[in-house]
């Protein structure tokens, strides 16, 4: 599977040996019509539980609300290349409306209600949304193609936990700022993106809403029904009308949130690209603005490290959620003198991951959430091959509907090489060695990001010297992707500013008075 | 860090550390039980499961007779009525198949060997002062050489977990070393008894000096301590035999035994073999459990999934 380079030929050998073909569909036991060997029977978990209306409309002032400018647009299954509903398009008036609701809501009700009764209502969507785990999950996986064991065992779970986590602060602010008095800002206009859908939504509206904020939400295009479920969630929490507007719609909606002058706060997460724009926008003004945007991760592998745990470390950090994760460990830095075994046990791992139906409960690797992110990985894959550098992928039947990409890393990579820069925001690697530690840290530091990083290492001392060099956000130990509500997240240089969860996520809601 | 290395006719073998992180490993277990193992693949695990059962009494109280029961057991597992009424359902099916081997103490080895004649069904005995192999190395080595001389097709040998604690490796190895000459043809698998060596880094280099020193299989637990198999500690040594095959092309077996005693279980173990090994690591060759109440659940689990209601616990012998 590797073109280039004899050796790494043979490498590719006795990797599947060991491994064999997990996905032999004839059996081998001769009289015996049972193979565990076979690939697993489908498990495919139920969508009874959820129903999709056909047609979505805003949720302004606590109702549903057709749009103002009466389109329009379809919500895409990308494992299927399905419609599943159709989702109204806010236009300028309907943002000004729901800006408007938010505002009202701010001054007559929200902004009067003691802290105690505000973090009861947070409490309250997070309870519910514990009940109706299975529902999101299930609607998670269907409009965004990740796997349903994702969203059941990460998604969902972490937003509730959000809330709750966000709850509890809502009457203790004072406690958070010793000796000071902080005020809540108004009006936040919050525009999340489409690879942790309602989770990123728990992560913008709980702490929002604790500091006594009201919010206009915006979910992104391709992923907007999970969002438009919490909408029910927060009718059925019985959350005064205006305290949380949810408008739909494509990027020009989300223009019309950022260009609005009644705001008071806009939190973005999203590409660079995007949150540049939007700094500009809001430069002459002084809407208080968090932006939490790329990333090109390094996951360094030290030898000393565990390193069959370190290999599961690394697909977790670039294969989970089909690589659309901000801080996903997108490149690997290994210690040269245990690269070419490193890289033959992630070939043989990858053995194992199974691409598929993203119902499927067996399913590692769902699809890419839109045809547009498909196209764009395509190109990037394809401008790897033509760089120097080796390219592996694992063969693997694909679905015939729907976006899907095998998972794949490019070696002998340096920093030169594009993937090595560019974020691919898919299940694609870029991995190259160092020698020492210095210049691990140099090639990790060597982006115009600075989001995450991880460090596998049995040596504590090496773990945090390299730790405090490092110019990352978030720096994982041994570990990677774990997400906690009290853990902040962010990141440096260009991949923005503005901390989320912990204690220092109440900062970007907060004016601190003196 | 301290380098281990042992002495043998060949020269010195390094034995490799290997760090485990305790923390991963375990997040990787927990993946491994989250498959949904339904249907067909089910079954095929669960007749699977049955064919690498050792299937296992070591007490003080074991008798004659109880090896028959056990014996008996082991040819014929199911009743006529229910092999039939199984046919009925799935006419394609094969029939329930035989456990691999049985377990027994090295006195009762000429009888179950007796019993199990042409039956395929091997006689695994226990051997070199188990469970406990704190006895001098002569009396294991006769202990080995009574099981062998009754006919054992299989020895489970115990390393001394005293010595391999403090530090006496070359020890452990010519133990080992020195049983498995005593062996010939009979299959040796070593005992870690993972439960004493306290900590993952342990198991993975006790793993290693085992199969260096002619292990055909490395065994997780003797069962006569609370803790025996767990996931984690199997897949300690499941990783270290991948290694040991990439550095020599030789095949290790596994036996995880003790603490196994549901058919949900044994197919997270099953699960965890496919994934980690490969399917060629998927037959009793390569792979047993050592188990003894495993078996009627692995049968009552078949009975629900073709028959669609789960069997009396009478309808299967106690024996």
């Amino acid at each position: 599977m590797l073109t280039k380079n004899g050796e790494e030929q043979r490498s590719v050998q006795t990797t599947e040996a060991l491994a064999s073909d997990q996905r032999k569909q004839s059996s081998n036991k001769g009289q015996c019509s049972l193979d565990f060997a076979q690939d697993y029977a489908p498990a495919l978990e139920s969508t009874q539980m959820v129903s999709i209306n056909s047609r979505y409309d805003l949720f302004i002032n606590g109702k549903q609300q057709a749009p103002h400018s009466k389109s329009y647009f379809q919500s895409i299954n990308p494992a299927t290349g399905e419609s599943l509903a159709e989702v109204a398009i806010a236009d300028e008036q309907d943002v000004q409306l729901a800006v408007q609701s938010a505002r009202n809501a701010y001054d007559k009700v929200w902004s009067k209600l003691s802290p105690a009764k505000r973090g009861r209502y947070i409490y309250r969507i997070a309870r519910i949304l514990q009940e109706r785990a299975k529902e999101f999950a299930v609607l998670e996986t269907l409009d965004g193609g990740k796997p349903i064991k994702e969203a059941r065992d990460v998604d969902i779970p972490l937003a509730a936990a959000h809330f709750f986590y966000y709850a509890g602060w809502a009457d203790k602010l004072e406690y958070a700022y010793p000796g000071k008095s902080v005020r809540s800002l108004g009006v936040c206009g919050q525009i999340i993106p489409w690879n942790f859908p309602l989770l990123m939504a728990a992560w913008k509206l709980a702490p929002a809403l604790a500091c006594g904020n009201t919010c206009v939400l915006k979910p992104a295009e391709t992923t907007p029904l999970t969002a438009l479920l919490l909408s029910e969630v927060l009718q059925e929490a019985e959350l005064p009308p205006g305290v949380v507007n949810i408008i739909t719609g494509t990027g020009e909606t989300g223009s019309h949130l950022v260009e609005h002058k009644g705001l008071d706060k806009i939190a973005f997460t999203g590409s660079t690209e995007v949150g540049k724009a939007i700094a500009r926008g809001l430069a002459p003004r002084g809407t208080k603005l968090s932006l939490e945007l790329g990333g090109k991760s390094a996951h360094i592998v030290f030898k000393d490290a565990a390193i069959d745990q370190a290999v599961e470390g690394v697909i977790n950090g670039i294969y989970f959620n089909q690589g659309h994760v901000c801080c996903a460990g997108s490149r690997l830095l290994l210690e040269e003198s245990i690269a070419e075994p490193f890289i033959e046990k992630l070939k043989a791992r990858m053995q194992n991951l199974r691409v598929g139906n993203p119902l499927d409960k067996n399913t590692d690797i769902g699809a890419i959430n839109s045809k547009a992110q498909w196209e764009r990985i395509q190109s990037l894959i394809k401008i790897g091959k033509q760089e120097p550098g080796n390219f592996f992928q694992l063969d693997t039947k694909l679905p015939e509907k729907g976006y899907f990409i095998a998972p794949c890393f490019f070696t002998d990579q340096s920093s030169s090489n594009s993937l090595s820069q560019v974020e691919v925001f898919g299940p694609v690697l870029s991995i190259m060695t160092f020698r020492t530690p210095a210049e691990a840290v140099v090639k990790a530091n060597n982006t115009q990001y600075g989001l995450a990083a991880g460090i596998w290492s049995e040596k504590g001392s090496k773990i945090k010297d390299v730790a405090s060099r490092l110019n990352a956000g978030v720096i994982w130990a041994n570990t990677y992707n774990k997400f906690d509500p009290g853990a902040p997240f962010g990141g440096f240089k260009e991949s923005g500013y503005g901390r989320e969860g912990g204690l220092q996520g109440l900062h970007p809601y907060l004016e601190v008075v003196h | 860090m301290h380098q281990v290395k042992v002495r043998s006719q060949q020269g010195f073998i390094p034995i490799p550390h290997v760090p485990i992180d305790a923390v991963s490993l375990s997040a990787r277990t927990k993946t491994f039980k989250t498959r949904s193992i339904k249907k067909d693949s089910k079954l095929a695990g669960l007749y699977l499961a049955i064919q690498m059962t050792d299937l296992t009494t070591l007490e003080g109280s074991d008798s004659l007779q109880k090896i028959r029961g056990l014996c008996t057991k082991a040819l014929s597992p199911v009743s006529h009525a229910f092999q039939l009424s199984l046919q009925q359902k799935r006419p394609e099916l094969p029939p329930v198949p035989r456990v691999a081997a049985v377990c027994v103490y090295p006195n009762f080895v000429a009888d179950a060997k007796c019993m199990l004649a042409g039956s395929g069904v091997k006689v695994a005995s226990v051997a070199s002062g188990f469970p406990a192999g704190q006895v001098p190395f002569a009396i294991k080595e006769a202990d080995v050489k009574a099981a062998v001389l009754a006919g054992a097709d299989e020895v489970d040998m115990v390393i001394d977990r005293g010595a391999f604690l403090s530090g006496k490796y070359q020890q452990v190895f010519d133990e080992i070393r020195g049983l498995k000459e005593i062996c010939g043809d009979a299959h040796l698998k070593v005992i870690l008894e993972t439960g004493e060596l306290g900590t993952y880094d342990n198991i993975r280099l006790a793993s290693w000096l085992a199969m260096e020193a002619g292990a055909d299989f490395i065994k997780t637990s003797t069962g006569k301590i609370s803790q025996a198999a767990t996931m984690e500690s199997t897949l300690v040594m499941l990783e270290a035999i991948a290694d040991f095959y990439r550095a020599y092309g030789k095949k290790v077996g596994m036996k995880p035994a003790g603490g196994i005693r549901t058919a949900k279980q044994a197919i997270q173990y099953l699960v965890m073999l496919r994934e980690s090994l490969g399917s060629e690591w998927l037959n009793p060759d390569l792979f047993r459990f050592g188990a003894s109440s495993l078996l009627n659940d692995l049968l009552r689990q078949i009975a629900s999934q073709v028959l669609g209601h789960y069997a009396d616990q009478d309808q299967f012998s106690m024996d």
